[in-house]
């Protein structure tokens, strides 16, 4: 399914810095990206690569950074937005749910309880007994047994799965539109992740929610995502279509990223991994960030730092990509 | 995952585990004092204030402390003055409770300037010596018991202030924090479920040893003569009297007694609370 269409969320040059002892760290550098309703995107990309960070600044969770660039809900601007705009929008528009289920829940709440504060939150009107049928059935919605009693149940009482189930219920109790979900199953057992997974999809499917994904798991990706955007130092190097960019990864990164992932039908002695580590955000090498570990770097690579460049469906940044692309060769 | 749950109330009965030893002792003495505090009343053995025996009569089965300057019973004294001392003990802890919780979760959430003028003030405040400061404002306000609660509290919000401030600021770090700021939680229902119930328990051990100082500094007041005036039975004003009868050493020991056993009491208790709750930063 690819939605088409206005997207409702559109980031422009979204920048992030942090003041760091070792001098300004630029977490985020310039990310442009659009969402659309009813789709899911997929963010990929190391730890340290930006991906949380742009979702957090576009709700404006971050504290102590310097954003800049724009966030767009519909008309309204988000970044440098007021309190109260910011409040209004999140869990009413955009919707987040964070990685680690064992510590994002209140543990001196019970379940029901936090979720008629999220609920209350956008809904005032709700009287305590419509709260508490609206949280059983988001409960029941997101496949948990026995939901009008776990709702008495105090988060220690719930396994991870479950409480990552929680998360999202209370996450999609406002009728957001568009929700992040940062890592949703890195914390969780393989078999736990597919249904939590499969969950995710059949929401976005049910109520034209837009799903942004923020993972590093490359699997999660192709059995969930319509489009991908590979982030490295804080930059997006590749933005493509899923079925695109498994087939022709655009960017030596993405190349070097699917490398990684151990295939069924191929002897593996070593699974292979990218050589060297990312660059640090307060010290970013000159030029491309990915060139000192890019098997195909050349001198272009070390002095300018390439743009996004339409190649076929795909967006690279990559001047080695865009000068083959340039000369003829079939994408 | 289809585990039954057992049903939601399940409050640990019998026994806390960490009332024992001197905690549990301590944890008497505190009960006895406060059912003396309440009923002493009902069951006096004299009149506090009345001249019941010749005076200056050393301890003996009538007089179980003996008898003051005044010919009145030092042991039923002793015990009225655990009606001044408690009292004022609880409405002092309580009110700088309060007060530093409120000033302490402003600061400590809200951050910014707010926080710099807040904690500045607290700074000014815990740069005097508690004691000292307490006898300027009863000085200036006038000797009283309630000018002397009134100091005291002056006095001792602020260490409550900062205590909860640092907790505040710790506690709103944690993820489900920022997750409940993420999909929309109202900032006073985030403070108020979310951040204040965990970081409260230093606040309670502290205010729990804090109880047996303020007992303390309450005789200290009526000792130099700023807290309760004489005659009414007040530990503190009673040591005072019996400092001046040096060969009647039962007229002071009395209520150095009393005031030694409750101090006592609230610091095994707290110490107890503190080891239990595994609270560190609290002396």
């Amino acid at each position: 399914m690819t939605a088409t269409g206005e997207p409702i969320l559109r980031l422009r040059d979204l920048r992030v810095t942090f003041q760091t002892p070792a001098g300004p760290a630029r977490a985020v550098r310039g990310v442009d990206l659009d969402v659309r309703a009813g789709e899911s995107v997929a963010v990929v990309g190391e730890s340290g690569s930006g991906k949380s960070v742009s979702m957090l600044a576009t709700l404006g969770l971050l504290h102590n950074a310097e954003v800049s660039g724009s966030v767009k809900w519909g008309d309204t601007e988000l970044v440098g937005a007021s309190t109260d705009t910011l409040r209004s929008v999140r869990g009413r528009r955009i919707a987040m749910v964070f990685q680690d289920p064992m510590t994002s829940l209140n543990p001196v709440l019970t379940i029901g309880k936090q979720m008629s504060l999220v609920m209350k939150a956008h809904q005032p009107n709700l009287g305590k007994k419509e709260l508490r049928t609206k949280a059983v059935d988001l409960l029941n919605r997101l496949a948990i047994p026995q939901a009008d009693r776990r709702i008495d149940a105090y988060p220690h009482e719930l396994s991870g799965g479950m409480r990552q189930r929680v998360m999202i219920a209370m996450a999609i109790s406002n009728d957001p539109e568009v929700l992040i979900a940062d890592e949703p199953t890195t914390a969780l057992d393989v078999t736990v992740q597919a249904q939590i997974m499969e969950l995710l999809l059949k929401l976005r499917n049910e109520h034209n929610l837009a799903l942004v994904l923020i993972t590093h798991d490359l699997g999660v990706v192709a059995g969930s995502a319509d489009r991908v955007a590979v982030m490295y130092a804080g930059r997006i190097v590749e933005r493509a279509p899923v079925l695109g960019l498994f087939a022709s990864p655009g960017h030596p990164y993405t190349s070097a990223l699917l490398d990684c992932l151990p295939r069924l039908d191929r002897r593996h002695d070593v699974v292979s991994s990218i050589g060297g580590t990312p660059p640090n955000p307060a010290d970013l090498p000159e030029g491309c960030p990915f060139a000192p570990r890019c098997p195909k770097a050349i001198d272009a690579c070390r002095s300018d730092e390439p743009n996004l460049v339409r190649i076929g469906t795909s967006d690279v940044a990559c001047s080695v990509v865009a000068a083959g692309a340039a000369v003829g060769e079939p994408v | 995952m289809t585990d039954v749950i057992s049903p939601a109330r399940r409050l640990r009965r019998g026994r806390p585990e960490w009332l024992r030893g001197p905690a549990l002792v301590g944890a008497i003495a505190i009960t006895v004092w406060l059912l003396v505090a309440l009923t002493v009343p009902l069951w006096s053995p004299y009149d506090p204030l009345a001249e019941v025996a010749p005076r200056l009569q050393g301890p003996s089965w009538h007089h179980l402390m003996g008898t003051d300057q005044l010919g009145r019973d030092v042991f039923t004294r002793m015990l009225w003055g655990s009606r001044t001392s408690l009292p004022v003990a609880f409405v002092v802890i309580l009110s700088s409770v309060v007060i530093g919780t409120i000033v302490g979760a402003i600061a400590g959430y809200r951050g910014g300037w707010i926080d710099a003028v807040l904690m500045r003030f607290v700074d000014i405040t815990m740069a005097f010596p508690p004691i000292l400061l307490a006898m300027a404002i009863t000085a200036s306000l006038g000797p009283g018991v309630r000018n002397a609660l009134i100091a005291m509290v002056l006095v001792w919000w602020p260490i409550y202030a900062r205590l909860l401030r640092a907790q505040v600021i710790a506690v709103k770090q944690r993820e489900y924090v920022e997750s409940a700021e993420a999909i929309g939680v109202k900032r006073f229902a985030i403070l108020r479920r979310y951040v204040l119930p965990m970081a409260y328990t230093p606040v309670l051990v502290n205010a729990t040893m804090d109880f047996g100082q303020v007992v303390l500094l309450t005789a200290s007041l009526s000792f130099i003569g700023l807290g309760a005036r004489p005659p009414s039975p007040e530990w503190g004003a009673m040591i005072t009297e019996g400092a001046t009868q040096f060969y009647s050493w039962w007229i002071a020991t009395a209520p150095g007694l009393a005031i030694l056993v409750v101090v006592l009491a609230f610091n095994y208790v707290g110490d107890a609370l503190r080891d239990s709750f595994d609270v560190k930063g609290v002396l």
